[in-house]
């Protein structure tokens, strides 16, 4: 009996293991060791303005949503219209980092689709993005009122993502002291 | 066809060291660091952008004489343990060390057991039948 029962058992471990990992997600995503820590120090160049800076300062005391994107980056398309949208019903302060981008293009790019954001930063030399962990465009940060990054997500944002996760916790650290 | 059986090196830049050994352990990082973007390349094959700031960013720092730790930490700090081809030794990651291991001693186990209830299968003793046919058959070849 035990002669048959060891390759059965055997076999639907296996099965487990392998539908476990089917449903894992994606195997690209990499979690980010910044979750739970402060925003990396940082000035950078505003996108409309050379003369004035960005920093990390500026961020601190509100809710913040930061997004990576660039003019050349296909995906962010496809989520700016739901940063069109948050930047319209003011839900939440949305900065921009612009990455590895030609500054002329991304100001077209803003003119063209519309700027949902506060303010962008300009990171030609990709040193600020690598500091918070960047490795495709577009990626989105939820920054809390003390600084601490509380979320990040690679990828395209999702309708479905936005109202599920993102909107939820962003509430939720709107009511933080 | 010469430069397709080049190396695939994917600096863009000769790069410039103070002494060789500051270019060994430059190479060495960039073989042990992976690549974010195209997960199964190192930094020092990947031609991804982003491997070419990294690796200017460990030359850098090579440069200014940080030490290999320091290195490694300013990237996992950065983009996790993920980084490392190498990963280090952890609670998390004590499987993944241990378990061939595991598997190896499992297996001698299994076949040390298996061979030792063969070795103790006990010798057929014959039944009165048997052994007197035995007699008769030794009998008759003493004969020839």
């Amino acid at each position: 009996m035990i002669k048959y029962l060891v390759p059965m058992i055997i076999f639907v471990m296996l099965t487990g293991l392998f539908l476990s990992g089917l449903h894992k997600g994606d195997p690209t995503v990499v979690p980010s060791p910044l979750i739970g820590k402060p925003v990396p120090a940082f000035v950078l160049p505003r996108l409309d303005d050379v003369q004035a800076n960005l920093t990390d300062q500026d961020l601190k005391g509100k809710v913040v949503l930061l997004n990576v994107w660039g003019s050349y980056c296909i995906p962010c398309r496809q989520e700016h219209p739901l940063f069109m949208e948050l930047a319209k019903q003011k839900v939440v302060a949305i900065y921009g980092l612009n990455y590895a981008d030609v500054r002329t293009d991304a100001l077209d790019w803003l003119k063209q689709l519309g700027n949902p954001f506060v303010m962008s930063a300009f990171d030609e030399e990709r040193r600020v993005s690598i500091d918070f962990g960047v490795y495709g465009v577009p990626e989105t940060y939820v920054i809390d009122k003390d600084g601490i990054i509380r979320y990040k997500k690679v990828g395209v944002i999702s309708e479905e993502l936005l109202a599920e996760t993102i909107l939820p916790l962003i509430e939720e650290l709107k009511k933080q002291m | 066809m010469l430069i397709i059986l080049l190396p695939a090196q994917a600096a863009d830049i000769p790069l410039e060291f103070d002494t060789p050994e500051q270019q060994q352990r430059y190479q060495h990082l960039i073989e042990e660091l992976r690549c974010l973007v195209c997960q199964n390349q190192n930094l020092a094959d990947s031609h991804a952008d982003l491997a070419q700031d990294l690796r200017e960013e460990v030359y850098e720092m090579v440069q200014d004489g940080k030490a290999n730790e320091d290195i490694v930490g300013f990237l996992v700090a950065r983009y996790g343990d993920f980084v490392l081809y190498r990963p280090p030794v952890k609670l998390s990651t004590w499987l993944l060390w241990f378990a061939p291991f595991i598997l190896l001693l499992t297996g001698i186990f299994v076949v040390f057991r298996f061979a030792r209830a063969r070795m103790q299968v006990p010798p057929q003793q014959l039944s009165a039948a048997e052994q007197s046919q035995l007699t008769q058959l030794l009998k008759e070849e003493n004969k020839d």
